[in-house]
């Protein structure tokens, strides 16, 4: 049965109707055809369907689109402002934080909470912070010192190689 | 025209940002599932939920009346349609000289499940959602059978995975020289045994198999859409084994992929099927697995039992190796499986040592599990956890150093034929062990070892030296060790009018970032700027072939495929420039970009000849056909030896079980370094994934049952951030000496070296001399309580 459903996404108003059973992920990639979110895994642990709801970094397969009624969502696509990447985008590319990128727009709405939540966040707590982030290629090392050269403000182009 | 009058710092050796990132970092990748099709319809399929049975009856009529069903699939229409199996492309010879069992590995059940996630049909509907409910109304009436899991009982089990392989043994396999090996153990002043396992991993790269296919009518042919590492191959084995098609009819995209790790080479059942059922439907079909199909039906990894023993003298120096391994195929033979555990396997048992004599032997069988193959090290990271633990496992026995103990038997000499079958042809190991050494201060590790217990922790030191073929292959060696295929390369560079250039490579990018390594290279040869070259891959419909990536072969095979392309566009460009310049071919050299009459300052840039090869005025037409557009294929001579010297250092809370990792040093001999940046993130990941193996994943079955307990994240453990430490990592160089870029690869060897550095570290910590993979909190604690 087609439930009403209204909804922010990136900025835009949302008006539709949804089966009860559809999952945010699954509204945003499929009705709105935002596929910048991926789905990674069906026991919300991997967090590649990492969107921003209503200021917090949550797992979309794991909330009903119903759930999203009159919420302000940000998906990866709206992170940037037109053309200009947001900072922790510049970030991962300066520091080679992806390879595959098919973890990296949930790592990348993750970590923009992350350091928004805990601007001085320790190393420890960086790791700590993405355990709800799996990636395969990267190891983390080159992600977590790209949230720390964030942290710093600096224009993370600095010892990338190491 | 770029002026060249201060040229650029050549792009090789720089750790230049990658070009992939700006799609990946704002959304716009193109993975498979984001791939939707007009008048798509969406496909489910139905799994065996038993590891072993037969099938009596499928009765679909509840299911084809469901809403939404736009057609269901099971083998017996393939069977009808005579559809052929799923290939192996490996073809493995027993000691007897008898061919490996190969039984039928069908797209769709036919008669039989023989693991937990078998596909039995395939539903068709409007939707994935309406697809999912039909196929909870198909009926399958089971007879369920006794399901072999245990490989170590596998032969002579009682219970047949194939009715026609009664002892369930694929192949029994012997390599090297036994009478050497057994007339050295005869005189061994001292060996060493070891027993254990190669734990069973599953690759789970971030990105679940997806395919989409669909046929057109117009020109009767397919196009499909699939996340795969190999679209050439992909298309080769799927039109010539299994459905009878033309190639020329048959367009394989392999978009954006997330991940493969080899978990992507293969030839699988669910695109076989939808491209075989597309015509049929006359409608695209996509199907996208859910991770925990994708758990049951991704090809496994490693999965090895063996007994390895050592024989050295009274001074340490190894006389011989021997090894028995038995090794899980699972229910059917993947495209690789057969040569994992042998070629790819006992060839490395030499390792970095003289060691004189080496024979193995490996028995091959079948299991009610899912098909094992190639994952990130095929069968190197099987090998050098054998030898590298057994060599650990001597020097503390013979209670010598393990440094020195390995150093005395290093080889020293190259080029080095091994007992093994592989000719080394340049290395320095004592350089990355020295190095390596160094910046783990082994020296200091006394103090911290001693700080730790005054804390009430073990600490642990542990060194892996490890070295690995990669760069398949040379095609008659592999067609000499059973290959079905060849393993060349193939580039094509296309230089346009204006001097841009556009490279189709034959290999395929799912992180590896050839996009950009492979546009430096070419903009190092042709002395044009990178951001003017384009690299195309992943699209049979605009590449001409390939044989894929895995193997760390994309770097040494398929870029030194584009290097002679970009020889002959050279060739061709002096012809035009001398010309051009009104001098002989031979006077014209090529430098930075310009064709230069030698010794005079007489000179036309790149764009000038490109140029001029599309607008043939003043030009040879009597002796050279216009254009600049060339394409070679390269097949190696030999494969590539990276080798390194991993060193890790532990810390063990007794109360806990919990292992910290406090250093991980990695030194790596990779030849010549193109981007040094992609480099270190290849040793971090694949680290993370040598230590994932180490420390917690484990892919675990029922031994009654069959059913497979770790299904999901939820059970299977994978590394995450706060699981590990920063990697420190460096390199020693020893160009590779038999292709022009000196490279010898890189994707695979943090996963090889890694995992008995960490359980040398580990057993050194606890003082036990051996532990399980994983070693997992639970059985830490209870070695070092002491407690089996």
């Amino acid at each position: 049965m087609s439930i009403p459903l209204q909804l922010t996404v990136n900025g835009k108003a949302v008006k539709t109707s949804v089966d009860s059973r559809t999952l945010l992920v699954q509204l945003i990639r499929e009705e709105l055809q935002l596929t910048g979110t991926h789905v990674g895994c069906d026991t919300a642990q991997c967090g590649a369907c990492t969107v921003h709801m209503n200021g917090k970094a949550v797992k979309s397969c794991s909330i009903l689109a119903l759930q999203a009624q009159g919420a302000a969502v940000t998906t990866i696509e709206g992170l940037s402002t037109g053309d200009t990447m947001h900072p922790m985008q510049v970030a991962f590319r300066e520091c080679h934080g992806l390879q595959c990128g098919f973890c990296t727009t949930g790592m990348v709405m993750s970590a923009v909470k992350l350091l928004e939540d805990k601007p001085q966040a320790s190393e420890a707590e960086i790791r700590e912070g993405l355990e709800g982030n799996i990636c395969r290629c990267t190891g983390y090392q080159n992600i977590v010192k790209l949230i720390q050269h964030c942290q710093a403000g600096q224009s993370a182009t600095a010892n990338i190689a190491a | 025209m770029t002026d060249m009058s201060n040229p650029p710092v050549s792009p090789i050796g720089q750790p230049l940002l990658r070009r992939e990132d700006q799609r990946f970092l704002t959304g716009v990748g193109q993975y498979t599932d984001d791939v939707v099709m007009p008048r798509q319809t969406y496909a489910v399929f139905l799994r065996s939920p038993y590891a072993h049975a037969r099938i009596k009856s499928i009765n679909l009529t509840k299911a084809n009346a469901a809403p939404g069903v736009v057609q269901i699939f099971v083998g017996a229409d393939l069977a009808e349609a005579k559809v052929g199996g799923l290939p192996c492309g490996w073809l493995i010879h027993s000691k007897d000289g008898t061919p490996m069992k190969e039984p039928a590995h069908p797209v769709l059940a036919q008669g039989k499940v023989r693991h937990v996630g078998d596909q039995v049909a395939m539903v068709v509907a409007e939707t994935a959602l309406e697809a999912k409910d039909a196929c909870e109304l198909i009926e399958v009436d089971y007879e369920e059978l006794t399901p072999v899991i245990d490989i170590t009982k596998a032969d002579g089990f009682g219970s047949a995975v194939h009715d026609e392989v009664t002892d369930n043994v694929c192949y029994d396999w012997g390599h090297g020289d036994k009478a050497a090996v057994d007339a050295a153990f005869a005189k061994a002043h001292h060996v060493t045994r070891l027993d254990f396992a190669n734990n069973r991993l599953i690759p789970n790269a971030m990105e679940p198999r997806a395919a989409n296919a669909m046929y057109t009518r117009h020109d009767e042919s397919y196009t499909l859409y699939v996340s795969n590492q190999n679209p050439h191959v992909e298309r080769l084995l799927m039109c010539a084994f299994v459905l009878g098609l033309p190639e020329s009819k048959v367009r394989v995209i392999a978009p954006d992929v997330g991940g493969g790790f080899g978990s992507k080479i293969f030839l699988y059942a669910e695109e076989t099927a939808m491209v075989w059922a597309s015509k049929k439907v006359g409608r695209p079909i996509k199907w996208t697995a859910e991770r925990s199909e994708s758990f049951l039906t991704d090809a496994h990894g490693r999965d090895h039992s063996s007994t390895a023993e050592l024989a050295m003298d009274a001074q340490g120096n190894f006389l011989a190796l021997r090894v028995k391994t038995i090794a899980n195929m699972g229910a059917y033979l993947s495209t690789f499986a057969s040569s994992v555990p042998t070629i790819l396997y006992a060839t490395l048992l030499a390792g970095q040592y003289k060691t004189p004599a080496i024979y193995a032997e490996v028995k091959a069988v079948f299991t009610n599990t899912t098909p094992v193959d190639a994952y990130r090290g095929a069968g190197r990271p099987e090998a050098t956890y054998l030898v590298e633990r057994i060599v650990e496992t001597a020097a503390r026995e013979m209670k010598m150093d393990p440094a020195a103990l390995r150093r005395q038997n290093f080889i020293t000499q190259f080029p080095y034929a091994t007992p093994v079958g592989l000719t080394y042809d340049t290395g320095d190991f004592n350089a990355h062990l020295d190095k390596g050494m160094a910046m783990a201060d082994v020296a200091g590790f006394p103090a911290r070892k001693a700080a730790s217990a005054a804390k009430g922790k073990l600490r642990g030191i542990g060194y892996s030296c490890y070295i690995e073929a990669c760069g398949l292959a040379p095609s008659n060696i592999a067609g000499a060790l059973g290959a079905r295929a060849g393993l060349f390369e193939a580039g094509e560079v296309r230089v346009h009018p204006t001097g841009t250039v556009t490279v189709f490579t034959g290999s395929h990018s799912h992180g590896q970032g050839h996009e950009t390594t492979f546009a430096q290279i070419v903009a190092a040869k042709l002395g044009i700027p990178v951001e003017n070259i384009e690299i195309v891959h992943g699209d049979t419909g605009r590449v001409p072939f390939g044989m894929g990536t895995y193997g760390s072969r994309s770097l040494s095979v398929g870029g030194t495929a584009i290097v002679k392309a970009v020889d002959k566009i050279i060739a061709k460009g002096k012809k035009i420039a001398a010309h051009l310049l009104e001098a002989a071919d031979t006077d014209i050299e090529f430098e930075n970009g310009e064709f230069r009459v030698a010794g005079t300052d007489k000179k036309v840039p790149f764009g000038t000849v490109s140029l001029t090869a599309y607008v043939p005025h003043n030009y040879p037409l009597d002796k050279l056909e216009p254009g600049l557009n060339e394409n070679a294929f390269y097949d190696p001579t030999n494969f590539t030896y990276p080798a390194g010297t991993h060193i890790c250092e532990v810390e063990v809370d007794p109360e806990t079980g919990k292992t910290t990792v406090c250093s991980f040093i990695a030194v790596d001999d990779f030849g010549n370094i193109i981007n040094p940046m992609i480099v270190s993130g290849q040793v971090h990941g694949g680290i993370a994934q040598g230590l994932g193996q180490a420390m917690m994943e484990g892919c675990s079955y029922d031994v009654e049952s069959g059913q497979l307990l770790t299904g999901s994240f939820m059970d299977y453990t994978m590394p995450r951030a706060d699981d590990l430490p920063n990697f420190v990592v460096d390199h020693t160089i020893t160009p590779c000496t038999h292709n022009p870029l000196g490279v010898k690869g890189c994707g695979e060897a943090g996963a090889i070296g890694s995992p008995p550095a960490f359980m040398n570290a580990l057993t050194d910590a606890l003082g036990v001399r051996d532990i399980a993979m994983p070693a997992t909190a639970e059985r830490v604690w209870r070695a070092a309580n002491q407690m089996a």
